[in-house]
């Protein structure tokens, strides 16, 4: 397989790399730029645990070319702290909203996308914007207390 | 493997060939590049073409590569957004398009369901004049080469309470097809004239229910016509069985669930 | 919303409990929420090589010959593994608590029993490379008959699954084809009981279904050493299975684990650190061997499916005082741990009652299907439905309130119980009125004034006066105290499987007195029963002693 350069922001930072033509972002995120917190759960669309965020939008890492990432800016879980916590993080750790982790990082970005776009979700807004993200272990409640709490804290601040 | 991008769809059109397979949203075209069983070529296209909406008088003119999301925030769209938002969840909404749906194999297709429901038809690139969506479901997959859709013309409804759609699914609000119904029935003078009733889920393609359609032209949406109606729900029908349902599991619901249908489009 | 009951069992409890009923933070959620926890597939390592394996497209087939010519010559390939590149091709997990009989190949070379079954495994540059070649791979199957149901596998003239359990039963104790449990007399209690109720029920296979799919990643390490990173729920397990199937001291194993991404019990079978470490051994590269989602799914052991019948015998007053049971549990095509299912299955029974005469033959059947494994509450959530859902059938016939029929036959403090064990905290009456209380059900007196501390022990502590004991399902050819080898072979043990014998007992086996364990509490439970008495205090604290893993193999010789 052909390797095409690849330049891209990610987490705010421009990367540059190269990609096989036909390899997946999920894989070019791990193995070739070394971000390890988007998560292969099925390689085929239906688990989340690659969630990413492209150009705002959350998208299935595992299902994106790398080489159509081109220009475009690209955030995961590993950008989402930057120095601190971020609210969604801490109120995940308050809420008990990780049992394996494995979940998470595509959570917390469907997550973000949600609040980023509607500060103040309802139960159902935030259930349908991590219906593409399945959770094994948590039974999704403390998940949706979580997201619900960050956006209350964040209404008071 | 290649990964061909071009700048036009004429061009995209002409790389073509029995090796290539075009990718729009790529959520089925990678599930194979992934498993490792695609074609030897993908061919892209950026051409702006492809995500223009358009609204042409009585319709709409959707470019094949507009996503569901795209298509949920659009405002001429207002009558196809219940359909947009059954397929599948945020992120897949965010990759989806419309074209990509047109060639969904099953269980998907849903939003080719209710574009053949309302008559939708098809401009392809590098051909001029527009061809009935059902003509293109038809010769889905039969060719070597398939031909690369531009755009859909759709024809709004006049009223929009005579547009319905419904999807079946165990798991909610993310679940794939048990089956898919989409209903047209405009009305002239209380009767209903020019009735489509499409279905999804329930044969290779999105296939119309033209027994069902025949029950209710030229009816009103009484019990009876629509007890009718349910009964020859599956003539014409072929539904698979999959991991979802059984074929017979399918056909024993179909008519209840078209019933249900109706009845919410008769309480309007 | 969690509801603390401290008036229950005050006495019982220094109520020192400093952490239940707080929030307490994760100790690794830090790394969870920044997507920095380790797991398995998390460690990158230069010119890593991707293992994949040619697996049955049947569910039973011999293997006439496997062609893996073109797939070597396939770009990317380094290496196709084939049985006999496995050190020691033969395995039974329990191999390692020294039950149950070797039989299971990493990779198969005469025959698949499941659809999915590896028979090859290729080592290549990419993952996409590994899947090519594949796909390149010709095996010339004989396709067999096969069977997927438990009844339909122990008929005469069914397909044999497992070469080495002919009859498509597991062995217990060297001795029966079944695990018994005789308590009292069931057939003589039904002969007197008001009421007979009799019951069919049965689970379908669960898969675990983690996030995570299964995988281990191995590689060379300094001071000829391995390491491995890995996915396991069992790290020791996983280690003495990788170090018996490569016949390498353990020491010469380095496992990295403990940040699983959800198992469920799906992530003890350690099927990948084998192969991950004989790939990283023969190429000298690491490598990396994971399933993909449509192999966790197909390949990965679910939790078994099972099928009970129950038969109850029950007094007008709506005591229970007999029940019998029939269970089959579907092994698939290889034991992996549903023998020990079955052990603690049958620990179980006959549910938290009290019942005077209990009887049960439980079946370990191998059929066609995918091998089954662990599951949260393994080998108890099954026939817990079945008894629960037997219970409210017989409350019915009976006339009670299910909840009131069950608090009458609820076990209390002291209650002798049909594995001859004294029940003890007991709590599943005081469970039933508060179950009353909330679902608004209205409770006899006797109900409410019911308590598991006060009404058990006395005759309700007495074993029963007479055991009938049989020989049905007894079996020759296989060694009651010798399971499996210990550390393997380079030729891999020989079972000694001979035809099952009907029902005739052998003289081997005329002193049942002589078959019984040092141990008292670990008699085998087909022998009679020792002269009714309460059992010595002792027995207690033998339990927590060296005869530990007894409770697995009831005749464990150390
Ligand atoms: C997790 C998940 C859930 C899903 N849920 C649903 C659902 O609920 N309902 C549903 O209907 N679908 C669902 N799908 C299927 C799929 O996402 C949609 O059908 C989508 O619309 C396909 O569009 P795409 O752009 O991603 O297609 P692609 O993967 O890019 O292409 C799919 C096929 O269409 C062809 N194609 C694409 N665009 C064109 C064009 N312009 N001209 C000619 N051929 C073209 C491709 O060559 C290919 O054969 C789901 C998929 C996933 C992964
Ligand atoms: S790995 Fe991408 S959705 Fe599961
Ligand atoms: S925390 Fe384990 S899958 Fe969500």
């Amino acid at each position: 397989m052909a390797k095409k350069p690849v330049t891209f922001i990610l987490n705010g930072s421009e990367r540059a790399a190269f990609a096989e033509e036909g390899l997946n972002l999920l894989e070019f995120l791990r193995r070739g730029i070394g971000d390890l917190s988007p998560k292969y759960g099925c390689g085929q669309g239906t688990c989340g645990a690659c969630t990413v965020i492209i150009d705002g939008e959350t998208h299935l890492s595992c299902l994106t070319m790398a080489v159509a990432i081109e220009g475009r800016k690209v955030e995961t879980a590993s950008g989402l702290a930057n120095g601190k916590v971020h609210p969604l993080q801490e109120a995940f750790m308050e809420h008990f909203a990780a049992q394996c982790g494995y979940c998470t990082p595509g959570m917390l970005m469907s997550a973000k996308v949600l609040l980023d776009r509607n500060p103040a979700p309802t139960r159902a807004d935030v259930i349908e914007a991590i219906s593409g993200n399945l959770c094994r272990c948590t039974g999704y409640e403390p998940i949706i207390d979580a997201i619900l709490a960050t956006a209350n804290m964040r209404r008071l601040a | 493997m290649r990964v061909e991008s071009y700048a036009t769809l004429a061009e995209a059109a002409r790389a073509m060939g029995p090796d290539a397979v075009f990718m729009a949203g790529g959520t089925l075209v990678m599930r194979d590049v992934n498993a490792g069983t695609s074609a030897s070529r993908i061919v892209r296209s950026a051409d702006p073409v492809l995500t223009e909406i358009r609204s042409t008088g009585d319709g709409v003119s959707i470019g094949a590569g507009v996503t569901m999301a795209q298509a949920l925030a659009n405002r001429d769209l207002a009558f196809l957004s219940s359909v947009a938002r059954s397929v599948g969840g945020p992120q897949v909404r965010n990759m989806a398009t419309i074209g990509g749906n047109i060639f969904a194999h099953h269980p998907y297709g849903d939003f080719a369901v209710a574009l053949l429901a309302l008559g939708a038809r098809v401009v392809l690139a590098g051909q001029g004049a527009a061809k009935p969506l059902e003509d293109v479901l038809r010769e889905r997959g039969r060719s070597s080469t398939s031909p690369i859709i531009a755009a859909i013309e759709v024809p709004r409804p006049r009223d929009p309470r005579a547009f319905a759609f419904a999807k079946i699914s165990r798991i909610k609000p993310k679940g794939v097809s048990v089956m898919s119904i989409a209903a047209h029935l405009p009305r002239e003078g209380g009767r209903i004239r020019g009735a489509r009733i499409a279905f999804g889920a329930m044969g290779p393609t999105p296939l119309r229910a033209t027994a069902a359609e025949r029950v209710l032209e030229g009816q009103s949406l009484d019990a009876a016509t629509i007890a009718r109606a349910a009964q020859l729900a599956c003539d014409g029908l072929d539904p698979p069985t999959d991991a979802l349902a059984s074929a017979w599991y399918r056909r024993e619901v179909a008519g209840t669930h078209l019933k249900r249908l109706l009845e919410k489009m008769e309480r309007g | 919303m969690i509801e603390f009951r401290k008036e229950f069992f005050a006495n019982e409890r220094d109520d020192n409990l400093n952490e239940i009923g707080k929030a307490t933070r994760r100790q690794d959620i830090l790394g969870h929420v920044t997507g920095r926890s380790p797991y398995f597939d998390d460690h990158l390592f230069e010119g890593l090589l991707h293992i994949r394996c040619v697996r049955s497209p049947h569910h039973h087939a011999r293997i006439r010959r496997i062609d893996v010519s073109a797939a070597e010559k396939m770009p990317g390939v380094v290496r196709v593994l084939l049985g006999k590149d496995v050190p020691l091709n033969l395995n039974t997990l329990l191999s390692l608590l020294d039950f149950g009989l070797d039989d299971e190949p990493v990779l198969s070379t005469t025959k698949v029993a499941y659809k999915g079954e590896p028979v090859a495994a290729i080592i290549a540059e990419s993952e996409a490379q590994a899947r090519a070649a594949v796909l390149a791979v010709k095996v010339d199957w004989e396709v067999l008959p096969h069977v997927l149901d438990v009844e339909d596998a122990v008929k005469p003239g069914a397909p044999v699954v497992c070469d080495v359990y002919p009859s498509n039963k597991f062995i217990y104790h060297g001795k029966f084809d079944h695990q018994k449990l005789r308590y009292g007399d069931v057939e003589e209690a039904f002969a007197r009981a008001d009421h007979i109720v009799e019951g069919r029920y049965q689970m379908s296979p669960i898969e675990q279904a983690p996030m995570e799919t299964c995988g281990a990643i191995a590689a060379p390490e300094v001071n000829d050493r391995f390491v491995c990173f890995t996915s396991t729920q069992g790290l020791f397990f996983s280690l003495g299975t990788a170090a018996k199937l490569l016949t390498m001291p353990s020491s010469r194993l380095h496992f990295v684990g403990g940040t699983v991404g959800g198992g469920f019990g799906g992530k003890v079978d350690s099927m990948h650190e084998p192969l991950a470490i004989l790939g990283a051994m023969l190429t000298g590269r690491p490598c990396k061997y994971a399933w993909d989602r449509e192999e966790e799914m197909q390949v990965g052991a679910p939790r078994g499916a099972e099928r009970w019948y129950i038969k109850d015998g029950i007094a007008r007053d709506g005591r229970i005082l007999a029940r019998k049971f029939t269970g089959y549990f579907d092994s698939g095509a290889y034991t992996r741990l549903s023998s020990y299912a079955i052990i603690k299955g049958v620990g179980h029974l006959p549910g938290p009652y009290t019942i005077p005469n209990v009887y049960a033959d439980v079946f370990c059947v191998y059929t066609n299907r995918t091998p089954a494994t662990a599951m949260r509450g393994f080998g108890i959530t099954g026939v817990d439905f079945a008894i629960e859902a037997h219970m409210d059938k017989g409350a019915e016939m009976a006339g009670l309130n299910p909840i009131d029929f069950r608090i009458l036959n609820s076990y209390r403090d002291g209650d002798m119980k049909a594995h001859r064990r004294l029940a003890k905290n007991c709590a599943l009456v005081e469970c039933c009125q508060v179950v009353a209380e909330k679902g608004g059900v209205v409770l006899t007196q006797a109900s409410r004034a019911a308590t598991s501390v006060l009404d058990g022990g006395g005759e309700r502590a007495r074993l029963p006066s007479r055991t009938a004991t049989d020989q049905n399902g007894i079996v020759s050819g296989f060694k009651g105290g010798n399971y499996a080898k210990k550390g393997g072979g380079a030729s891999g043990p020989q079972p000694v499987a001979l035809p099952i014998a009907a029902s005739a007992p052998t003289p081997a086996y005329a002193s049942p007195a002589s078959l019984r364990p040092a141990a008292p509490a670990y008699q085998p439970a087909a022998t009679p029963p020792p002269a009714p008495q309460p059992p010595a205090p002792a027995a207690d604290t033998a339990r927590h002693g060296a005869l530990r893993f007894s409770s697995l193999s009831g005749f464990r010789r150390r």
